[in-house]
């Protein structure tokens, strides 16, 4: 590998942050989509070329934006850079590269039509926005869209149409779903790298659900799951997971970040149990995989779920090279006064280099990179609209 | 773009918010030739013909409702909540008016 490229998703714009294998110094290309929200932006592991991005905007809704150069140039699929797709029938050009329709057809014969709200009634699905993109591993027109209200899309075109995988929505423990304090969002996305037909999803506030045949059909993952803020602390669905995380060559072996409680399970979602140890705090958001050993995880604590920034002040990473219960605080580099942000569920990524990557953005536009898993850390770039997402493409 | 007003349509002329008209790859105002009559949805149906990129970011996919956060000004008049078919003013028709796609204002 020669070079590396971070990926960053802001409530402002996306930003694109390119090094070498040094990883020393840095350039900051950005914004693009100036204005937009980029919830998340992520390159095909076939292709580093093959960028997609989630635009989205309150006011004008829901874009995807494709590059097939690295980011130099951006379309939408199906709109711009390409020929028109056109309707057969009415011969209206498509545009539908930011059609998210829920399945609602008579074929699939399920009640696709309401979930629970905040006050316990029921309430339509509306589609608000993409917050994951997670591209095949196998094919490179393949991709995943991770969506609000809780749902999981696919696009075997590259993006410019796409077809929701119904089953998950339609799984009969769907109208209990509710919203977390965020929505009620599917934010990851995880393929199977051994078997491209088992995947795990995770929702806000759901749990987790896992798929062994491609997406036609979901089990809800969740046992062993502790969550004192639903009626049934132990229920089948209702957790609010933040983040779930997987080495590829332990595929069996999940991590996740709830909201509170860091959990662990070893046999693919079966069973779960609690890692958290000697955390300051065990809740926060994003959790992530040390890219060579597949035992060493990191998280973020944040004080709590009304506080959200780090306890004391202090941005502290915590490590674990046991798979998790010991954990030891990385700050070498991070501000240990006066710190108050936050940093999302999507917002932390690793690099492959012998030497592996750490990478996390703030809601204070930071982001910080470490060169020597975690040892030590410098600020890449300051001063960005709050990091919704970090990403990291390694470049052939 | 050079654009003469066909004598079966109207030239509407149109103007758009900032990140639409990035979308569009457009600058300021743009000319619509709009069959008759002449209404919002006629109008809406006419832009998302010439500009695909646009369906779904004023209307939504499918049910063609309005986004909540978008307004239609035309004539010194809030026309957003007036029904899609109804014949827009005849200024904005004959072009001497431009018909307005807005964000709406929002605290924050």
């Amino acid at each position: 590998m020669t070079g590396i490229r971070v990926l960053v998703g802001t409530r402002k714009g996306g930003f694109i942050l390119n090094s070498d294998e040094k990883r020393k110094n840095w350039t900051v290309e950005g914004p693009l989509f100036a204005g937009w929200e980029i919830y998340h932006m992520k390159g095909s592991p076939l292709n580093p070329n093959r960028i997609y991005a989630s635009q989205n905007s309150s006011w004008f809704g829901q874009i995807i934006q494709r590059s097939d150069d690295g980011g130099k140039t951006w379309f939408q699929p199906g709109s711009v850079g390409e020929e028109p797709a056109v309707d057969e029938m009415s011969g209206m050009p498509k545009g539908e590269s930011n059609k998210f329709v829920y399945d609602t057809s008579d074929e699939t014969g399920k009640p696709l039509t309401t979930h629970q709200w905040y006050d316990g009634t029921q309430n339509p699905w509306e589609f608000a926005r993409v917050w994951h993109l997670e591209p095949s591993l196998t094919e490179l027109d393949t991709v995943y869209a991770g969506v609000e209200d809780a749902a999981l899309f696919k696009s075997t075109d590259g993006g410019t149409t796409w077809q929701e995988l119904s089953a998950l929505r339609g799984h009969p423990t769907g109208p209990a779903w509710s919203p977390g304090a965020g929505g009620m969002c599917l934010h990851t996305i995880i393929i199977d790298p051994s078997n491209a037909d088992r995947m795990f999803v995770a929702i806000s506030a759901a749990g987790t659900f896992r798929t062994e045949d491609g997406g036609a059909s979901w089990t809800p993952i969740n046992q062993g799951l502790h969550s004192e803020y639903i009626p049934d602390p132990k229920a089948e669905v209702g957790h609010c997971v933040h983040r779930i995380a997987v080495h590829p060559d332990k595929p069996n072996v999940l991590f996740m970040q709830k909201h509170w409680d860091v959990m662990r399970s070893d046999d693919a979602g079966d069973s779960w149990y609690e890692v958290s140890g000697n955390l300051p705090t065990d809740f926060g958001f994003p959790i992530a995989v040390h890219a060579h050993e597949p035992e060493t995880i990191y998280v973020v604590p944040i004080t709590s779920d009304s506080l959200h920034y780090p306890p004391e002040g202090k941005l502290r990473v915590y490590r674990s090279r046991s798979g998790g219960r010991e954990w030891e605080a990385l700050t070498n580099g991070l501000p240990q006064e006066n710190c108050y942000v936050n940093i999302l569920r999507d917002a932390m990524a690793t690099d492959s280099f012998d030497s592996c990557g750490i990478y996390f953005g703030t809601t204070g536009g930071q982001v910080y990179a470490s060169r020597d898993s975690g040892d030590h850390w410098q600020a890449i770039v300051r001063d960005l609209p709050p990091v919704l997402s970090v990403e990291v493409q390694m470049l052939p | 773009m050079s654009e003469g007003i066909s004598p079966t349509t109207c030239g509407v002329r149109l103007i758009m918010p900032h990140h639409l008209r990035t979308l569009a790859a457009v600058e300021g105002e743009i000319l619509l030739q709009v069959a008759p009559p002449v209404s919002t949805r006629a109008v809406l149906d006419a832009l998302e013909q010439r500009f695909p990129m646009l369906r779904g970011t004023v209307r939504e996919h499918v049910t063609f409702k309005r986004r909540p956060k978008v307004r239609f000004y035309a004539n010194e008049q809030d026309l957003t909540h007036q029904d899609p078919d109804t014949p827009l003013p005849e200024a904005i028709a004959s072009g001497s008016k431009p018909f307005m796609i807005v964000g709406a204002i929002s605290g924050g």
